[in-house]
Order: C-alpha cells, then sequence, then structure tokens
C-alpha cells in the first residue's frame, strides 16, 4: 500500500467512524472493503487480471461462506441478502465502468467486458449451488474447500509453477509465453485472506465457529485496513467488534492518529530510508569487506521490523477508527532473550495461527508414536512448524533454509533451556542479568543471521554472503 | 500508549500542531543562507567519494544534486589535507572527466593517480573535479569553489559545446544555483544575462520547509548512499551493453542555430576561469571522429566540421593571444575508444589521454 491509499483508507475510516453506527457501519466497511481489493491489486501484465484477481477472492470468500452457515436458507435474511447484493453490485459496478469511463476508475487496467463478467458470475452461482447441495450430503467437502486454498496457495508461492500458470493463461488468451514471469500472478492479500479462510472452515470442522452473517464474514476475511499486511485476526473476536456498540469518541480518535504517525514513522521514515542500504542480492556481491556486510544485514533485519510493524500500526490505526481492535503483530522482537519468545513476538498472529491449526495437532499426531524419544517429537515438530512458516513466504530453497534455520534453532534452544534451567537459577543477580543481555544479544544475531537466507533470492548468495560475514571469502 | 484520559480535545491538538508546523516551515526561510551542505558524513564517518554526486538511478548508489557545498564536502578532496610535497592538480571539464561508464580508477584522475609522476620535486596528486553537464560556467563555477583547496595546477579539458552563450545557464546545477552565477557576473565581469529565465530564482514560499523538501532529502539521502560507497565502491551503473556512439549523421551543418560563432561563444566566461589559477592548462578535449554516412559534412554527433574547425581556430588564435598552456588533442584518440557518446573514453582511451596530459605537466613544471 502506498502513502495515497493508507490516506484514502485513513478518511474514509474516519467517515464511516465517525458518521455511522450499527448496521449501516457493517455495510459500509463491506462496501469499502469490496472496492480496496480491486484498489489495493497491483498492475499485472496478464489481461485484466486486476480485476479477475480480487473478483476471485469475493467469490472465494462468498463459497466459503456458504459452506460453512449452517441454514440452507441463511442467504435469504435480509442482512445476507443486501450483503451479497452489495458485493455483487459493487463488482457490476466496477464493470460498467468500462462503459461510462475511457480510463480505469478503480482497477490498474480497465475491467473486462460485461459478457464475460457475467459468465463468471453465473458460473460462480452455479459453482455456490453444487457445492451447497455436496455439503449437505458429504462431509469432506469442507476438507476439499481447505486443500484449494492450499493448492493455490502452493501456485502462487511457487515460482515455478506460477510460471507454467502464468504461461498456461498467456496461452489461454493469446498472448506471447516469452515475457511470463512467476510475478504475473501477484494476487494482493491472497497469503492472509487463505488463513483466514482456513481457519473458518477448520473451526466450521471442530464445530467451534460461530454462525457469521454474510457482511461480517467478507468483512473480517477482506478488512480493508489488514488486506495487505496483516494481522490475521480471528473470526469471532472479530465479529464480536463489529456487533459491538461504538462511538469515534475524540480520545479513540486521537490514540488511532498516534499509532498510524508511529505506523507512518515506522515504514515510510525508518523502514524505506533503511531499505537503501539493506542487504539485497545485488549488494550480496558487491559487497567486500566483513564489517560492511555487517552493516548492510542489520539493516536488513531493521528494515524489515519496522516496515512490517509500521505497517501493522497503520492497520491497527486504521481499524481502530472503526470500532475494530486488531490484535497487535509485535511485541518488541529484537529484545527477547531467546528464540521461543522472540517468535511469541514476531508476527505473533501468523504464529498462533500455525501453532492453532498445525503445531499443536501435529504434536498431538507424534505424541502417538510413544517409541519414538522425546527430543526426536521437539525436534520434529520445531522443525516441521518453522518449515511451514518459510514455505508460506514462498516455496524457494532459501525460505525452506530459512525455517530449517529457525526451526533448529527453536530445538536447540529448547534443548539447552531444559538444561540450564537447573544450573542457572543459583547464579549471583549480576550475572544473572549479564546473562540475560548476552541471551538477547545472542538471539538477535541468530535472527539476524536467519535474514540472510530471507533477503536473498537463491541459496548461493546466501552462502557467500554467510563466507563474507565470517571473513571466510 | 493507551490511555484512559478523557480530556483529550482533538481540535486543540490538531490547531496546535498545525500552528506549531506553520511556524517552523516558515522559520525555516531564514536557514536559507546555512550552507547544511557542508555537513557531511564524508570524510568523517565514510571516505570521501573520487567524482563528485551524480546519477538519476537508485542502483547507481548515487544521485545528482544541486548543493555545490554538499558535492565539494561528500568529494574526498574535502578530507584530503595537503602535504609539503603534494603537487595538487584539479581535472576540471564534463562527463569525460566524471567518468561516465568508467570506475573511478579507470578515469583520467585515476590513471594518473595510478602512475605518480613528479612535478616541481613534487608528488603529483591528481583530482576529478569533473561534472556530466557541458557548460563553461559549470566548470567556472567549480573551479570557483575549488580554489579553496590549494590547487598547483588546473587542467581544464573542455569541447566546443561547452562555449555557447545560449547553453550557459542549460546545465542544471547552474540554473539552480543563480546566487553563485551572479556572484561569478560580478567577480569576473561576465557577459552574461543574470535575469535569463533560465535561472531559478527562488521566492521567499520556495525557501520554506515544505518547499525545499526534496533538496534536504537529497542531502540526507547523499549521506546514507556513502553507506553504499563505502563498502561497494561503485558510484555509477555499468551496463554490460549500451548503446555506441553514433557513426552514421544527419546531413545537417547546424550547430544550434549559430552562424557566427566569434559573437556566439562565451570566451569571456574561459578568460575568467584561465585567469582565476595560478596556473592552469587549457585542454581541447579529444572527440569522436567519425567515418560513417555523412562524415564528410558532420564530425560526429555533436559537431559539424565548419563550426568544430572554426572553434579550433578562435581558441588557438586566443591561447597565443593570452599565452595560455594549451593542448589541442582534438583527434587523439582513434575511433574505436569511444563509448557511448562522441566525448566518452574507453579505459584505453583514458590511459592514451593520461599519457599526454602527463607529459604536459613535466613540461608545465619540471
Amino acid at each position: 500500500m502506498g502513502l495515497t491509499q493508507i490516506f484514502a483508507s485513513l478518511l474514509t475510516a474516519l467517515l464511516v467512524g465517525a458518521l455511522t453506527r450499527g448496521t449501516p457501519r457493517k455495510f459500509f466497511l463491506l462496501a469499502l472493503s469490496v472496492l480496496a481489493i480491486y484498489w489495493f491489486q497491483p498492475l499485472v501484465p496478464l489481461r485484466s487480471f486486476d480485476f479477475w484477481l480480487p473478483s476471485l477472492s469475493l467469490a472465494l470468500v462468498v463459497l466459503t461462506w456458504f459452506l460453512v452457515t449452517s441454514e440452507s436458507s441463511a442467504w435469504r435474511s435480509r442482512h445476507n441478502l443486501i450483503g451479497l447484493l452489495l458485493i455483487v453490485g459493487l463488482a457490476t459496478l466496477i464493470v460498467l465502468s468500462r462503459y461510462v469511463s475511457p480510463r480505469p476508475l478503480l482497477t490498474a487496467t480497465n475491467p473486462p467486458p460485461l459478457a464475460h463478467y457475467l459468465v463468471f458470475l453465473v458460473s460462480l452461482g452455479f459453482a455456490i449451488a453444487f457445492l451447497v447441495l455436496l455439503s449437505r450430503r458429504l462431509r469432506w467437502t469442507l476438507s476439499f474447500a481447505i486443500l484449494l486454498l492450499i493448492i493455490i496457495l502452493v501456485i502462487l508461492k511457487s515460482p515455478t509453477l506460477s510460471l507454467q500458470t502464468s504461461i498456461f493463461f498467456r496461452t489461454l488468451t493469446n498472448r506471447p509465453t516469452e515475457t511470463a514471469s512467476a510475478l504475473d500472478l501477484r494476487w494482493l492479500g491472497f497469503s492472509y485472506i487463505a488463513f483466514r479462510l482456513i481457519h473458518v472452515l477448520r473451526d466450521k470442522q471442530m464445530g467451534r465457529l460461530p454462525e457469521l452473517t454474510l457482511p461480517e464474514f467478507a468483512t473480517y476475511v477482506l478488512f480493508f485496513p489488514s488486506l495487505s499486511a496483516g494481522p490475521i485476526d480471528r473470526a469471532e473476536r472479530f465479529a464480536k467488534d463489529l456487533r459491538s456498540e461504538f462511538t469515534l469518541t475524540q480520545e479513540e480518535t486521537f490514540l488511532a492518529g498516534q499509532r498510524i504517525a508511529i505506523g507512518l514513522f515506522k515504514k515510510f521514515v525508518i523502514a524505506d530510508t533503511l531499505a537503501l542500504i539493506a542487504l539485497n542480492d545485488a549488494l550480496a556481491v558487491q559487497v567486500h569487506t566483513t564489517g560492511w556486510m555487517w552493516i548492510h544485514l542489520y539493516a536488513y533485519a531493521f528494515q524489515i521490523y519496522f516496515d512490517f510493524s509500521g505497517y501493522t500500526d497503520i492497520a491497527i490505526g486504521v481499524a481502530r477508527l472503526v470500532g475494530i481492535k486488531l490484535p497487535e503483530n509485535f511485541a518488541s522482537p529484537y529484545t527477547k532473550p531467546n528464540l521461543t519468545q522472540f517468535w511469541n513476538s514476531w508476527h505473533m498472529t501468523l504464529t498462533q495461527w500455525i501453532r492453532a491449526y498445525f503445531f499443536n495437532p501435529f504434536n498431538r499426531w507424534i505424541r502417538g508414536y510413544k517409541a519414538l524419544p522425546t527430543w526426536t517429537m521437539i525436534l520434529a515438530g520445531q522443525v516441521a512448524t518453522m518449515l511451514l512458516i518459510g514455505l508460506w513466504h514462498g516455496i524457494t530453497d532459501n525460505f525452506i533454509l530459512w525455517g530449517l534455520w529457525h526451526g533448529l534453532g527453536l530445538f536447540l534452544q529448547n534443548r539447552w533451556s531444559d538444561l540450564a534451567k537447573t544450573r542457572f537459577n543459583s547464579l549471583n543477580p549480576r550475572l544473572q542479568s549479564t546473562l540475560q543481555v548476552g541471551s538477547v544479544l545472542l538471539t538477535f544475531h541468530f535472527v539476524t543471521l536467519g535474514w540472510v537466507f530471507f533477503a536473498l533470492s537463491d541459496s548461493s548468495l546466501s552462502w557467500k554472503v554467510f563466507m563474507k560475514l565470517f571473513n571466510l571469502l | 500508549m493507551e490511555t484512559n484520559n478523557p480530556r483529550i480535545r482533538l481540535y486543540a491538538i490538531l490547531l496546535k500542531a498545525t500552528l506549531l508546523f506553520a511556524l517552523f516551515n516558515f522559520a525555516f526561510i531564514f536557514t536559507s543562507d546555512i550552507p547544511f551542505g557542508k555537513l557531511s558524513l564524508y570524510n568523517v564517518v565514510f571516505p570521501g567519494r573520487e567524482r563528485f554526486p551524480f546519477g538519476e538511478t537508485r542502483e547507481s548508489y548515487n544521485l545528482s544534486l544541486f548543493d555545490l557545498d554538499a558535492m565539494f564536502a561528500s568529494h574526498l578532496l574535502a578530507g584530503a589535507e595537503k602535504t609539503a610535497d603534494e603537487y595538487r592538480v584539479f581535472l576540471l571539464g564534463d562527463s569525460s572527466v566524471w567518468g561516465t561508464l568508467l570506475t573511478p580508477e579507470q578515469t583520467l584522475a585515476g590513471q594518473l593517480n595510478a602512475n605518480p609522476i613528479m612535478a616541481c620535486g613534487k608528488r603529483v596528486r591528481a583530482y576529478n573535479l569533473g561534472y556530466p553537464t557541458i557548460s563553461l560556467t559549470k566548470d567556472l563555477m567549480i573551479l570557483d569553489q575549488a580554489l579553496e583547496y590549494e590547487p598547483d595546477l588546473v587542467i581544464w579539458l573542455t569541447t566546443l559545446e561547452a562555449f555557447p552563450k545560449d547553453k550557459q545557464f542549460s546545465s542544471p546545477i547552474v540554473a539552480n544555483n543563480a546566487e553563485r552565477v551572479q556572484h561569478l557576473i560580478d567577480k569576473y565581469d561576465l557577459s552574461l544575462n543574470p535575469n535569463d529565465s533560465a535561472l531559478v530564482r527562488p521566492s521567499k514560499w520556495d525557501q520554506t520547509f515544505v518547499s525545499r523538501r526534496r533538496a534536504i532529502a537529497d542531502l540526507i539521502r547523499l549521506q546514507i548512499y556513502g553507506v553504499l560507497w563505502a563498502s561497494t565502491g561503485i558510484d555509477q551503473i555499468y551496463p554490460e551493453n549500451y548503446e555506441r556512439a553514433q557513426i552514421d549523421l544527419e546531413a545537417s551543418s547546424d550547430f544550434h542555430g549559430i552562424t557566427s560563432l566569434s559573437e556566439a561563444l562565451a570566451f569571456d566566461v574561459l578568460d575568467a576561469g584561465m585567469s582565476i589559477s595560478a596556473t592552469t592548462l587549457l585542454v581541447n578535449e579529444p572527440m569522436l571522429i567519425s567515418h560513417g554516412k555523412n562524415s564528410d559534412i558532420r564530425y560526429n554527433f555533436l559537431y559539424p566540421r565548419w563550426a568544430y574547425d572554426e572553434y579550433r581556430q578562435l581558441l588557438a588564435e586566443r591561447v597565443t593571444q593570452n599565452n595560455w598552456h594549451y593542448l589541442d588533442l582534438w583527434n587523439l584518440i582513434p575511433a574505436q575508444e569511444f563509448t557511448n557518446s562522441a566525448i566518452h573514453l574507453t579505459p584505453a582511451g583514458e590511459a592514451m589521454l593520461a599519457e599526454e596530459i602527463t607529459k604536459a605537466i613535466r613540461t608545465i613544471c619540471k
């Protein structure tokens, strides 16, 4: 999101927060979120994909809502019907704008012709009807939906599969395939949308998902402040805020404004400045001295933190203007004395999601193998979890190495903590505080070295950087 | 950050913030004479640059700015104390001296320093004060400021393109330094028009913080790029492929619409530059002599033959009249040693030029 989009979000949130109450607030938030997914979607080289990708997001949201709604006639209720009409109506208006304005009004390029859109709409209608029918008869429909979302995520996160998909679409639309790129399928916010949808589908399977109206559900998944960079809220918590009576007080506005200002400063002053000197592929080969390589790596470590936490601050602040208290995503992660605490304070909502839907079930499953020694269970749990977090960022060798780095780090820290807990308790307070400072520095440097994999596109470059960092090249 | 203070009055906060910002913004007008550009991390935290900052893309780890103080402060010259055994040589000129497509070591200054010679019993140390736009006034402006660094010899490499009176303010660094231009006009009694519309004269509003935000940001970016300069030694992009200088030329004998060179060239600016320093060597810099289409009409993309021949004649006359140190190296370099323009040399071309310059330095000061 650029500054224009952030300020537009801020102003509209301020207006909605100040001027609307109750049900109208819900519909305004839904409408803004629908419009935002089209506006925020960046330009992609595939024709009209800047319209189709957001439309697919909407379709997935509506389909999932039909799947997780208990009452098959729920859509006929007034709220849900208005919600459905609002979503379809706004998307239709965007398509119709191509016949009114020579330049695209909201999307990056001109929307597709109405006929194409109508085919899409009718197909979506059939898909909904089919899925609803199927879900009433077959229990695995929810699992199938989760699998489908994971498949889309895998395609988007894998450069090879993305490229092949782009070539497929280019062939389908008679466009040159030589210029196809893995970046052709930049689907704004899909990583977050998919995780929110998987969360509701899984909670539905577990029988712990509360009933949500379509406007509540769609606003939760597509909520415009947290669309592009999270945090990943929980549906029931979000719905609680949405249903609460909310009045935008001066104090609330001040606190939201303060949070947004801090976020803007973090992102556009600190992070963007650090970005100029942060480690990247070019610097990995251009820098020849150990000292400067460390400087570039430190710059990257702080840039990624200020960038991400800045966006989170902005999202939390904007959401606050409309009465939604999004969860925190960061809690001074670089000041933590061990890796477990780091991961409890870095991208917290992702970690909580992974813990709830992967780590805990995985641990329960592996504990079934009683013959395995405890340490192998811990190792498998930590490594598999961190690998999954790595893969969520991208299916490349470097993200796998980054996941392994943290998985093994967490395992070693777990073993060390077990060993140290009995031995260091008797140390005098001064030694304990020295140990604490040392632990913070060690953890920070472990995380920072891990960023070498994260920052660079290829493992051979990462290896070169490691060599330079330790003056071995 | 959470507070339960019910007394927050948002309107009062916004009003105070607006007033304070307005006050700060307009108070900034009074700082316009403070040379902030002289504050620099170069030569303190980072090594000074081998040549002036110039660049338009982030990948070059460099940027162009109009603050001459900041440019000098970032140059290694500003941090180099002159020792008793140093024979200090300044190289003045356009992009060919600055070194487009050349690493600092491959430039003329780099090559002169790579094989140090002795002059007047001292060790020659050359400094690259070239800047990639062509204008005698730009060179004079740089030279005027460079004098405080005590040169023993100034080598001024120039070409006809720098001479037309109409072109003197076309260099952005000249156009955006109207006060300095005024100072040069007054100091050297130049015939340039101080009211030329090309010169940017900032109004009071232009001196506020809001209006100067770009210049301030550039100054900060220059300091940040110091990290990249220090860690990589890179200050421009070196593409593997680039478009070679044009060999086939248009059948045009036009040179900036000029019909009589003697009236149209800013020789008074040249005179001023040549009179500033105790010893100055004027060099008519090498250029590409094309042997392609229409090369009977033009030497290259820049010059029709008639204009360049007449310029050389006028320059030679002026040199003789004033008894200047002069080298006419216009045809020194073979065509294959030019890169992407009629004046940009390859490293081998620069080596040939360095050889001739070395001979001249030895002649000037044995």
